[in-house]
């Protein structure tokens, strides 16, 4: 008698379960979370917090704003962050200052941790909110911050 | 005499059987050696190591405020509790004063992580039982906190959102209004979680009386968490050493008797239900002020020792911290939940058959990267 009244009641809470799943079913566009990822390529936006890769913004004139303080560098966890400097004459005051010749980002090894934004004195790396990271050759996910012939945007100091 | 010569030639004898290191019901490179005979259990023994990688050893060579974003790759679904345990051994053992704002954001986004933590499990522990439709069920609920963490944190998983003397940032403007909407959202689904697989009966007679731990064991074990919980053992650090701001909040412990799968499954219910409970005191009234306490570039600790416990969604996670006065910790030690966890399975899969040892492995919610560390 348990027998048939274990299957009865195996029937009966699994017809109970399937009343929730019947009803997404019927309903199941409506509160769906999944994205059709590469078709909504135009409309899709991450958060503006969103920790994609390291970048240096430049503004028209190809200025930057890194002075070379070399404070990312100490902050990385791994090595993710070299710094290439010498010390150059400074066109307005005529002094030597430190001047960075190659900002060098391993994206590749990158924990995406933000020790590095934390630490900028001078704001002048920020996070990219590209996740399209996939190459043919890690050598490529090595990569130079500042953009050729680009030099210290005036006044920032740090 | 075909049956005389069947019989002579006829014996039984336990043999191995490798479980994992890709074993899909074991969550991760776990490998389990099983000696089983028939298909009756005869002895468990983890192997560990597959995804070891020092983390303890490389806490040595970081500084403090490096630390922290090791502790995100040990429990991976946990990892804004793992952060808040490192930062909050080195707070104390600076003595900074860390302002309220920071304590009352650090418990709700806790709280959120062990929601998170709880959908997930219940996706695939129902997905271990048989039951797929969990999984689904688990990781849309699942979704919208990631999207709460993703705009304030910046990362969905390794949130790194901690730092020694407060929060790198402040939260976002949008954080209260999707946390409400989440709470709202989450009390209407989480009575379906009961209509879908709780009351089902299939599923309570794979779970009842399967891997039944009794109380005296779970704390000669070490267990704690859900699974110290699920026999009887009260072991809640948030009650018992409350931290941050969880002395300010009432919530009730989670506490089963029978020690079984079942008694596990019912607690972290159970603890969903209270999680949301302490995030509705906290959302309403944040207080307002600086998110950060200035520290020193390079924070060095005084000499000694300095230890830590915070209950992350598996249990006690402990921070040890040997300093010698330098910039870096002369040594530190993770107590983890899961690696106590997972000693105890030996104990509760003998005897049984291999189909219980997986709805066992389910409740007592491993996460390998955490054993290894």
């Amino acid at each position: 008698m348990s027998y048939f009244g274990d299957i009865y009641k195996g029937i009966k809470t699994l017809l109970t379960g399937m009343s929730v799943t019947g009803k997404y079913f019927l309903t199941s566009r409506k509160g769906a979370i999944t994205q059709q990822y590469p078709d909504n390529k135009e409309t899709l936006k991450m958060f503006e917090r969103f920790r994609g890769e390291v970048v240096m913004p430049h503004d028209e004139n190809n200025e930057h704003r890194c002075t070379g303080c070399q404070k990312c560098e100490l902050a990385c966890p791994n090595g993710s962050i070299e710094i290439i400097w010498d010390r150059q004459i400074d066109p307005e005051s005529g002094k030597k200052k430190k001047m960075i010749d190659k900002h060098i980002y391993h994206l590749g090894m990158c924990t995406m941790c933000g020790l590095c934004i934390e630490a900028c004195p001078t704001d002048a790396i920020v996070w990219a909110q590209n996740f399209e990271n996939s190459v043919y050759d890690r050598s490529y996910l090595t990569k130079v911050l500042n953009q050729p012939n680009s030099k210290l945007k005036a006044g920032v100091e740090d | 005499m075909d049956t005389t010569i069947a019989n002579s030639n006829f014996k039984s004898e336990e043999y191995f059987i490798n479980m994992g290191p890709q074993h899909p019901a074991t969550h991760g490179v776990l490998r389990l050696l099983l000696t089983i005979d028939g298909e009756i259990i005869k002895k468990v023994e983890p192997d560990l190591g597959y995804i070891h990688r020092s983390i303890e050893k490389m806490c040595e060579r970081d500084s403090y405020q490096q630390i922290v974003h090791l502790t995100d790759r040990m429990d991976y679904l946990s990892s804004h509790i793992n952060n808040e345990a490192v930062c909050l051994t080195v707070e104390n053992a600076l003595q900074l004063e860390i302002p309220d704002r920071v304590k009352v954001i650090r418990t709700i986004i806790g709280e959120l992580t062990r929601i998170a933590s709880h959908t997930l499990w219940w996706g695939v522990m129902g997905m271990d039982v048989g039951a797929l439709t969990t999984y689904f069920y688990g990781f849309r609920d699942r979704e919208m906190i990631n999207d709460i963490f993703e705009e304030t944190c910046g990362a969905r998983l390794t949130m790194n959102y901690n730092i020694p003397g407060g929060l790198m940032f402040d939260i976002h403007p949008n954080f209260v209004k999707r946390t409400k909407e989440f709470i709202a959202h989450f009390k209407t689904k989480l009575p379906e979680y009961d209509t879908l697989l709780t009351g089902n009966v299939i599923f309570q007679k794979r779970m009842k009386g399967v891997g039944v731990l009794t109380k005296e064991d779970a704390i000669s074990f070490g267990a704690s968490g859900p699974v110290g919980r699920g026999s009887g053992y009260s072991c809640d650090v948030r009650k018992y050493h409350p931290y941050s701001a969880l002395d300010k909040v009432t919530f009730n412990e989670a506490l089963k008797t029978e020690g079984d799968s079942f008694a596990r499954y019912q607690v972290r219910i159970q603890e969903m239900w209270e999680s949301m409970s302490i995030i509705e005191q906290l959302i309403d009234n944040i207080p307002e002020g600086d998110v950060q306490v200035a520290t020193n570039a390079v924070i060095k600790l005084p000499k000694g020792e300095f230890y830590q416990k915070v209950e992350t969604a598996r249990g006690e996670l402990g921070v040890y911290i040997n300093s010698t006065g330098t910039k870096n910790p002369y040594r530190v030690k993770f107590r983890s939940p899961g690696f106590s966890n997972l000693s105890l399975l030996n104990h509760i899969a003998v005897g049984g058959k291999i189909g219980d040892l997986v709805a066992s492995m389910a409740t007592l919610d491993l996460v390998i990267p955490d054993i290894d560390r």
